[in-house]
Order: C-alpha cells, then structure tokens, then sequence
C-alpha cells in the first residue's frame, strides 16, 4: 500500500469511528455507545468499514437496535459496505464506561455503577451490594437498595432516605 | 455412511459436530425452558418488583438460550437458526433437564426451582468459561456474571420465607420437596459424549456437585429449612424424555411461530 493510501485509510477509519462513537444507547439516549464501552472496534478496509459490539447484558435488547442504528449512520456518512460484528470476548464490565459517561448517567439521575472487581463475580458467596452509592438528585449516601433488578437489565432500583427520591443504579457487572 | 464402511476424517469431523451441536443445543434448552416458566410470573408476582426481577432474570435467561441456539444451528450446518430450534422442534428434540420446565406452582417453588437451576449454571458456566471451544467459552463467561445475579436473588428469598414466618417456611420447605427429585439428573455425566469431555469442549457435570451442594446446603441451612430426603424421579431429558407439563409449555410458546410462519414485528 503506499503512504497516500494508508493515509487515506487511517482518515476514513477515523471518521468511520467518530461517526459510530457518537449514537446514543437506545435506552440510556444521554450516553454515547463508545463511552458505554460497548463499541469495541471500527476499521475501513478499502470500501467496506466493520464495527465491532458488544453486547452489555446476553438478552439485552437495544443491541438489535444499536446494530440497525449503526448500520444507517455509517451508510449516512458514505459508506457503503457495511458489516456490524458482535463479540462477546472478551465479556463487557462497567468498568469500559468512560469517565465522561459515568458524568452523563449521574447528570441523567442513574447513579454510576461502582467498580467492579474480578471476584464479584467469580467467588462463591452472594453478589456484594455496594454500601456508598450516592444519590444524583441530591448526593446523600444514606441510599438503599429496594431491588436488585431494574427497568433494564443493567440497573437496579434504589431509594434516597434524605430527599426521599427512588433512582437507577447503574449495576456493577 | 452405510454399516461396513471405514470411518473417513471427515465422518468423524461430522460426528464430533453434531455431538457439539447437540451438547450446545441441550444448554440452550435449559435456558430457553427455564425462561419461558419465568416469563409466566410478569403480572402475577407477589409485588412489582418481583415482576421485573423475575422478568429480568427471564431475559438473561432468554439471551442465554439465543447464543447458544444461534451457536448450535451454526455448528450443526443445517441451515437452522434459533428460532428454527425454539420452535420448530418438537417435544422429544428438546433436551432441558426436566425441572426447567416443571410448572411454577406457588412463589416458594419458583424460587427453590431458581436456587437450584442458578447454583447449577452458576459452576457450570464457570467452569465452560475455560472451554477449549473458543465460541462456548465466551457465551459462558459472558453468563456466569448474569447467573451469579439469579443465584443471589433465589438465595435472599430462600432465606427470606425459610427464616419468615411459621406459614413461609412451611411453604419453603414444601417447596424444596418438589424440586429435589429432579436434582440427579443435573449430575448425570452419561449423556455427554466422550469425545467432547476428553477434548476438554464438555464439563463432566458429576463434578460440579460439591460446590453445588456446599452453597445450596449451606443456604437451606441459614434459612432454617432442611435439605429434602426424598427419591429422585426416573430421568431423561437429556434424551428427549418430559413430563407432562413439557406439552403445554411448547403448546404455547410455539403455537405463533406456527400458526403464522415468518411472522415479524
């Protein structure tokens, strides 16, 4: 390939994962899919572009939405040859959400999830629940759980005991 | 192949296939079955939040059941999807393990089925994620974070009703009762097919039992209740043998698919 070309790939790969970096979650439409973590990859080989996602929970359903999205904004941007791939190694953690998409969820009122460690899920004994999530509205930690399962499959529902308002916690996974 | 001839490579590629194929398919069942039954709880469970949690853990379950299917079509090269398997199979084609498709009956026996099928899948999984089969692997890494979310919920409530009042631990422990029969049959190592153990793609399921048992036994425990002695009930899903409810579950989750082929959103 000579410099010109390669160039020229680099600038459209670039501009291939702007595009796709910018579409929101279905679910969550103040959080981009790249700071969610769940766009994994993006490469233009010539005409056709590939992006690869990730799916956050198995049976999550925004993915099929996630993948006609993608396939429109990319085909809008020029490109013609589309493939969207999934992947599910290695497996999604809350932990590939971006710092400026933790800030988006707790601007939204869904407090961000707490990091995640390897052994949550691994050790034996039950899910740890985090102790400190602090509310969005207001920011006091004296929170509750009042379920483990939420509107979607990757929030819980919690409780404020100071300005008494119920919120989302993004679930760390 | 017809009776006499040598076995070529290929032929033996193909059986390696379709016992993969079926291997991952009888997982994909578990999953599919066992989403169906929960997916009856939405509307019907004791409090709202008992419905999403349920409906949640339905959906976890469900996504499951599609990797796997979509991997066991693929693998079987027969041109069949996962809707082609989820309903375009009849009874004895399915291959849950029989107490995934055991009627809910009350809340407690929902929730005894769940301690049971999620510390199941919980080790299972686990183990799998280690696979020498690249795409098994991933599907199972992927479900043992979402299962040790079940497996924690069925545990809060076991305790919960166990250790509640005089009338939820009696139901508790009635509970446990009707599931335990169906419990052998998770360890049962005799349907997977040798080759697929040796090469390391299969989990001998026997071995999973002393962690299955250390952690259900110790929750029956903590919520005052007493592991079940009762004998287990002749077995055979893995090959294809249901109980009764098994019809009326497919009867339902399949009439659509068949009375209106192709039919989409």
């Amino acid at each position: 390939m000579t410099t010109m070309a390669h160039d020229h790939q680099q600038t459209a790969t670039r501009r291939a994962w702007h595009v796709a970096a910018q579409l929101v979650d279905p679910e969550i439409p103040v959080i981009s899919i790249a700071d969610l973590g769940i766009l994994r990859d993006v490469q233009v080989d010539g005409e056709r572009v590939t992006a690869t996602i990730t799916p956050t929970y198995s049976g999550c359903p925004a993915l099929d939405a996630i993948r006609a999205d993608l396939d429109q904004a990319l085909r809008a941007a020029g490109f013609t040859e589309v493939v969207i791939k999934t992947a599910l190694s290695p497996a999604w953690t809350t932990d590939w959400i971006t710092a400026a998409g933790r800030e988006a969820l707790e601007t939204f009122g869904i407090a961000p999830p707490a990091v995640a460690t390897p052994s949550a899920t691994t050790r034996s004994g039950p899910v740890t629940v985090q102790l400190s999530v602090h509310c969005p509205q207001c920011g006091s930690l004296n929170t509750e759980e009042t379920s483990h399962f939420g509107s979607t499959s990757c929030k819980a529902l919690w409780r404020c005991r100071d300005c008494h308002e119920p919120f989302d916690y993004f679930k760390a996974l | 192949m017809t009776s006499g001839d040598a076995p070529s490579p290929h032929a033996v590629g193909a059986t390696t296939r379709a016992d993969l194929a079926r291997y991952v398919t009888s997982l994909g069942d578990d999953a599919l079955i066992h989403a169906q039954r929960l997916a009856e709880w939405i509307a019907s469970a004791p409090e709202l939040e008992e419905d999403v949690a349920l409906g949640n853990i339905a959906l976890d379950q469900l996504g499951q059941a599609r990797l796997l299917l979509s991997y066991a079509g693929d693998v079987e090269g027969a041109g069949r999807n996962e809707d082609d398997l989820a309903f375009f199979r009849d009874e004895r084609k399915f291959l849950n393990l029989q107490l995934v498709e055991l009627t809910n009956g009350d809340f407690a026996v929902t929730i005894a089925k769940l301690l049971l099928v999620s510390s199941y899948q919980l080790e299972l999984y686990r183990r799998l994620s280690s696979s020498t089969d690249e795409m098994l692997s991933a599907i199972a890494a992927k479900a043992t974070k979402e299962v040790a979310y079940h497996r924690d919920h069925a545990t809060q409530w076991t305790l919960r009703l166990g250790d509640g009042t005089e009338f939820s631990h009696q139901q508790m422990q009635t509970a446990l009762e009707r599931v335990w029969p169906y419990l052998e049959e998770m360890f049962d190592d005799s349907w997977i097919p040798a080759t697929l153990l040796e090469s390391g793609v299969a989990v001998p399921v026997s071995e999973l039992r002393p962690a299955f048992t250390q952690y259900v036994t110790t929750v029956i425990r903590q919520a005052t209740l007493t592991s079940p002695e009762v004998p287990s009930i002749p077995t055979g899903g893995r090959r294809g043998i249901h109980t009764e409810a098994m019809g009326f579950l497919l009867a339902e989750m399949q009439h659509l698919a068949r009375s209106h082929p192709g039919a989409t959103w």
